[in-house]
């Protein structure tokens, strides 16, 4: 693998702390790229606050129809498996929002009335901030899938280490995102919902053959739910970093803890070595690699 | 004339369904001959897009009328291409909601509301 | 039936501690986790007598038969979901295919069918006169907006008119939100103050509110930032928006949760504020919405 390391930063719930991690672990870095995989809130860049240096749009193939060359035989509305065409009379009404693009009308038809056209899905931005670079993808409001966006934020990648901040759940935009990942390091809070979440996220990482660690986070005294499940299971602990109200303050005032606060500094960088040290062993002992 | 009502269960008493898209049935009342009939709603198992189908199937059932408490935009869309008017559902039965529309005391319905997506 | 549904825009703001405390408190006989990616509700309710399960099919997945497989390489050509594994025979990714059936129609020789698989279970579970509809999903199933309206639509089959049923919602502004959203009579917001807990809880409201549904906010944790806890309390004011109280950060919250308890089953400043709000909440409904 030598020196290239990605790292999925991912939680299986919302509010665990991914964001704070991810960026913070992307800034402390010489020169990391921090990708915001969350299309739907994404917030990477309230902490980051990057100099946007070039944006574009993500396309997808939609269908359009030729009217004249329609004769209204209904196979493409009997071929959509996700009804996002009706035919009314002679008109044919395409639903683009869906749509899947999945290009199955336009070859079924058989007298060739359909074509597709590029339409808008989404946007990629990427951005600067000292060392760091900055990708970012948000999807348009109303549409389906943010799934191609993702596939275009991965294309972007280009530095060796790539910290990216996965969208909550277990859906198909986290394993979209974690398949492109060589290492996941699981987020988890200290309470029985923190467990259940953490053991979601590890059946998925391990479905998909990723190696992941736990970085238990706002621990405070007595028992950790999440410990417990890591430790039962075999999953490495990388860290733990304890609840604080200065931390939690100058997160949610959108702050970068390690630009603020030594320790944290400190802290965050230690982190990342352990990381990836352990991304470079897992990959190493991995035959499949 | 034959206008269409999204049901719960088969039987004219029955509540008039809150969804459109997903109702289980549909009660078709021809005006002329008087006469009701129940058809299954098979958009309620799409996994996406169950406005779209139940409107297109509306449509294919060549329906003039229908009432419901509520409807997507696509489904809208659809139903307006066919020239099929979409009318506000009052809070009764079935029955009692034909006999409204006969008296002509149904007004328009106004509000649509936009797509629920679909399943992924 | 009418529905109070706890919603929050970002995850983790404490919808799942809310919505517990407010189904102990109202003595709910009908509640549900509308929450299918992350299912939480269940950890701090308790045990039930009964428990129905029921298999929940989603979207047909694409199934190749090895035996008439001939390896033309025509359904990798066209699928665009990377969901075809090339091979001898060739094999279909089920977490990547989305069944279209691109593949079954190019196919020379008929190989590729569609089959609908199960990918999670729809569970009623039962105590006295209560009633809790939740589902659990397979590994790397995505949540839908169809499960949701099943998971509430078990609750409709055995609840009657007149009860009010607490939902135990999701995250974000997506589909299962959209589908947890329809027919409910309050959508209660749960806000975290931050600035993106902020600016997720501007976007959920707008959800609900194209849905017509009303809404009201309470903050949570209110004093790990209480300058953008006002800032919250200022917005709502600002766009008419029923403010309805506020939960300190509570660290015995934490501990009873992971006792399997409910905000409402100890004493603490959290547990105080809660109750408070359910007041706040009670009374805006007989006031608002005549329930």
């Amino acid at each position: 693998m030598g020196t290239k390391a990605t790292i999925a930063v991912l939680s299986g719930k919302g509010g665990t702390g991914k964001t704070l991690v991810s960026v913070n672990l992307a800034a402390v870095a010489a020169n990391a790229t921090y990708i915001d995989c969350d299309t739907e809130e994404p917030n990477g860049h309230i902490f980051i606050k990057p100099t946007i240096v070039g944006e574009y749009v993500v396309t997808e193939p939609k269908p359009v129809v030729n009217q004249d060359l329609c004769d209204g035989c209904r196979t493409c509305v009997d071929a959509c498996a996700f009804n996002a065409l009706a035919l009314i009379g002679k008109n044919l009404l395409i639903f683009d929002e869906i749509c899947h693009s999945c290009g199955l009308c336009t070859y079924i038809c058989p007298k060739g009335a359909l074509r597709e056209e590029q339409r808008p899905l989404g946007i990629v931005k990427r951005g600067r901030k000292n060392g760091m670079t900055f990708l970012s993808g948000e999807m348009n409001v109303g549409e389906s899938s943010a799934v191609p966006i993702i596939k275009a934020l991965m294309r972007e990648q280009s530095t060796d280490l790539v910290i990216i901040d996965s969208p909550p759940g277990s859906g198909c935009l986290v394993t979209e995102t974690v398949g492109n990942a060589d290492f996941c390091l699981l987020v988890a809070e200290p309470t029985i919902f923190g467990a259940h979440n953490l053991a979601m996220a590890h059946d998925l990482v391990t479905l998909m053959g990723k190696p992941s660690a736990v970085l238990l986070n706002k621990t405070q005294e007595g028992e950790n739910p999440s410990e417990i499940y890591a430790k039962e299971h075999g999953l490495k602990i990388i860290g733990s970093l304890p609840y604080d109200e200065h931390l939690a303050l100058l997160s949610s005032d959108g702050h970068l803890a390690v630009e603020e606060d030594e320790h944290y500094h400190t802290y965050f960088k230690e982190l990342l070595e352990a990381i990836t040290k352990e991304a470079r062993h897992a990959s190493d002992s991995d035959p499949q690699r | 004339m034959i206008i269409a009502v999204p049901a719960e269960e088969k039987s004219l008493d029955s509540a008039i369904c809150v969804s459109f898209g997903r109702a289980p049935v549909y009660c078709l009342y021809d005006t002329e001959k008087e006469t009701s009939t129940f058809l299954d709603n098979k958009a309620a198992e799409a996994p996406g897009g169950a406005g779209i189908q139940a409107a297109q199937f509306l449509a294919d059932q060549k329906i003039d009328s229908l009432i419901t408490f509520r409807l997507g935009e696509n489904a809208s869309n659809v139903l307006s291409a066919a020239n099929i008017s979409m009318l506000k559902a009052p809070n009764l039965s079935i029955a009692d909601t034909i006999a409204n529309f006969l008296e002509g005391k149904l007004s328009s319905l106004n509000e649509v509301h936009p797509g629920f997506h679909h399943g992924h | 039936m009418h529905q109070i549904l706890i919603l929050s825009g970002k995850g983790g703001t404490g919808k799942t501690t809310v919505a517990s405390a407010f189904i102990k408190l109202s003595e709910a006989k009908a509640y549900a986790d509308c929450d299918t990616d992350a299912p939480n509700l269940h950890l701090v309710m308790g045990s039930y007598e009964q428990d129905q399960k029921r298999d929940y099919r989603g979207l047909p997945k694409a199934v190749i038969d090895p035996d008439l497989c001939i390896n033309c390489n025509k359904c990798y050509e066209v699928c665009r979901f990377d969901a075809i594994k090339p091979g001898n025979p060739y094999r279909i990714i089920p977490i990547a295919c989305e069944g279209c059936n691109y593949c079954t129609h190019v196919c020379p020789v008929e190989a590729i069918h569609s089959e609908e698989a199960k990918v999670g279970d729809l569970k009623l579970l039962k105590r006295n006169n209560e009633v809790f509809s939740t589902a659990t999903l397979l590994m790397g199933s995505g949540n839908t907006g169809k499960l949701v309206s099943e998971v509430k639509n078990q609750l409709k089959e055995v609840s009657s008119e007149h009860e009010v049923a607490i939902l135990d919602g999701s995250p974000g502004i997506g589909c299962p939100v959209i589908a947890s959203l329809s027919g409910v009579d309050l959508a209660l917001m749960v806000a975290e103050p931050s600035l993106s807990g902020l600016s997720d809880l501007k976007r959920v409201i707008a959800s609900a509110r194209q849905l017509q549904v009303p809404v009201a906010v309470i903050v949570n944790k209110y004093d790990t930032n209480e300058r953008k806890s006002a800032e919250i309390e200022v917005y709502c004011y600002k766009e008419g928006i029923p403010f309805l109280g506020k939960i300190p950060y509570d660290k015995m919250a934490t501990a009873a949760i992971n006792r399997g308890k409910t905000l409402v089953e100890i004493e603490s400043l959290g547990a105080g504020a809660i109750r408070t709000i359910y007041e706040n909440t009670l009374q805006l409904m007989k006031e608002r919405i005549h329930i």
